[in-house]
């Protein structure tokens, strides 16, 4: 299981890279592996602003289908739009190529209460 | 949770297992689109030993099978097996089956897992006016399926019957794989050809291993649950649970086909009067004109916004990359050419109805 020590993450299986004041955020390599084949990803939230915890976005795999959280309060500055043709990169990339979203913090202390990758370890039994 | 007798051999494979009509089941090894492409275009085994089997015997055994299921089975020779249901008395289905006619007086019951206890209990009720001589092996027998275009050619070696013979709905009682006697049934639920084979839970691990040396040089593959649906919605087969239930009438389900009106059977009377007054609904299949998934439980609606049904199955079809389904729709509005829309989250996303199967193999 690849959990990058670097990243931040939720209890809703998404990783968060800070860097200034924008995230990126996608979904983790537990989360891809439990939705097995990605088909499609949907965010129709761009440049809507947010908050913390809100549903920016869907994510359809052959067999379900789950709703994106937003990991922090901000604006919606950019969809991965490399996706609407290849969602299949969240499952060989989902830390790369697969990323999903990029927010415009609106409350930097909101990293705080992001979980380190040994706490998202532990919640995943990993 | 009950296993199968290869859960152990499905977790060593590494595949991902989940909770199935009480089984422990595997539902993806390598992926559902992989596993799907393997069966549409080679082949590949899947598990099914969860599926329920019941012996009805001796001379009251047709007279039982006649009473409780729609389809005609006075119409099975000994080798032949058949699609049929049960209805219940009030106009739904209690289970979809099929029966094959293993000896002059012993036929075999295949019904879904989910269902076994109830279906037992409903053929025991009217079996007590009957008589017949009735068996729940469901614990004792596995059940592989060896679905795709190249199953035949890849399991020959496996057996003395010439399988390109055996022709669809057909089986012999043979041997396979160093087991003496097994049933070859050239049956499935994937619309890509191949087998079915039943034996004793005691056989299926030697079965299992023999049928992946046989397959290695065709790329034969572990099947899971999930391509199993993906495979038969693209067929456009009814799943008992999803398309067809207890409240659902089997002649707006599509299932006319298989109803007999030339015998007399649980509740066919008032399955005539629904035939000859008309069905208000049909189970129909769509295609989404756009990009979107629909899944059971979404709303079917109209161009003002107005409700006119339920989709009952519906997926991303891995052979036409697009999002399929079915679902019940008033009858005058479901012609093929129709033009839908199906309810996902907050868009309404156009949608045509298609005749079945969705995609011609």
């Amino acid at each position: 299981m690849n959990i990058p020590a670097e990243l931040k993450y939720t209890k809703d299986h998404e990783w968060v890279k800070i860097e200034g004041d924008t995230a990126t955020v996608g979904i983790t390599d537990f989360a891809q592996g439990e939705l097995g084949d990605i088909v499609y990803v949907e965010v129709e939230t761009l440049d809507e602003t947010l908050d913390k915890e809100e549903v920016f976005g869907t994510v359809e795999a052959v067999k379900t289908v789950s709703d994106l959280f937003l990991p922090l309060s901000g604006e919606i500055i950019e969809f991965n739009e490399a996706l609407e043709d290849a969602p299949e990169s969240v499952n060989s990339d989902p830390y790369g190529e697969g990323w999903m979203i990029k927010i415009k913090m609106s409350d930097a202390s909101e990293v705080n209460g992001l979980m380190s990758a040994e706490d998202y370890k532990a919640l995943i039994g990993a | 949770m009950k296993n199968t007798a290869l859960t152990s051999t499905h977790i060593d494979l590494g595949a991902k297992m989940v909770p199935y009509a009480g089984y422990q089941m595997p539902v993806s090894y390598d992926g559902v689109n992989i596993e799907h492409e393997t069966v549409r275009n080679g082949v590949g085994v899947f598990d099914v030993s969860h599926m329920g089997e019941f012996l009805i015997e001796g001379p009251k055994a047709l007279e039982l099978i006649q009473k409780v299921s729609s389809n005609d089975a006075s119409k099975l020779t000994v080798g032949k097996a058949q699609y049929s249901y049960l209805p219940n008395e009030k106009g739904g289905i209690v289970d979809d089956l099929i029966v094959y006619r293993v000896k002059d007086e012993t036929y075999l019951l295949v019904v879904n897992a989910a269902n076994i206890e109830k279906d037992w209990n409903h053929i025991s009720k009217y079996n007590t006016e009957v008589g017949a001589e009735m068996r729940n092996i469901s614990d004792g027998f596995s059940l592989l399926a060896i679905q795709g275009p190249k199953a035949v050619e890849a399991m020959q070696s496996l057996t003395s019957v010439d399988l390109s013979k055996i022709k669809f709905y057909n089986f012999e009682v043979a041997d396979f794989a160093g087991i003496e006697y097994v049933i070859i049934s050239a049956t499935g639920y994937t619309g890509s050809g191949g087998f079915e084979i039943y034996c004793k839970n005691s056989e299926v691990q030697q079965i299992w291993d023999k049928v992946f040396e046989a397959g290695a040089d065709f790329g034969i593959k572990p099947i899971g649950l999930a391509a199993r649906d993906t495979l038969r919605l693209e067929m456009g087969y009814c799943l008992y649970g999803n398309d067809i239930n207890e409240d659902t009438s089997p002649l707006e389900a599509g299932l006319g086909w298989i109803t007999k009106f030339t015998k007399e059977f649980v509740n066919s009377e008032n399955l005539l009067k629904e035939k000859e007054n008309g069905v208000k609904n049909k189970l129909v299949a769509f295609e989404l004109d756009d990009r979107g998934i629909p899944r059971q439980g979404y709303d079917i609606v109209d161009n003002d916004g107005q409700a006119i049904g339920t989709v009952t199955s519906g997926t991303m079809s891995p052979s036409l990359n697009k999002g399929i389904g079915m679902g019940y729709v008033p009858a005058d509005r479901s012609q093929v050419g129709t033009k839908i829309n199906i309810q996902i989250r907050k868009k309404a996303v156009p949608a045509t109805i298609v005749k079945l199967p969705f995609y011609k193999v």
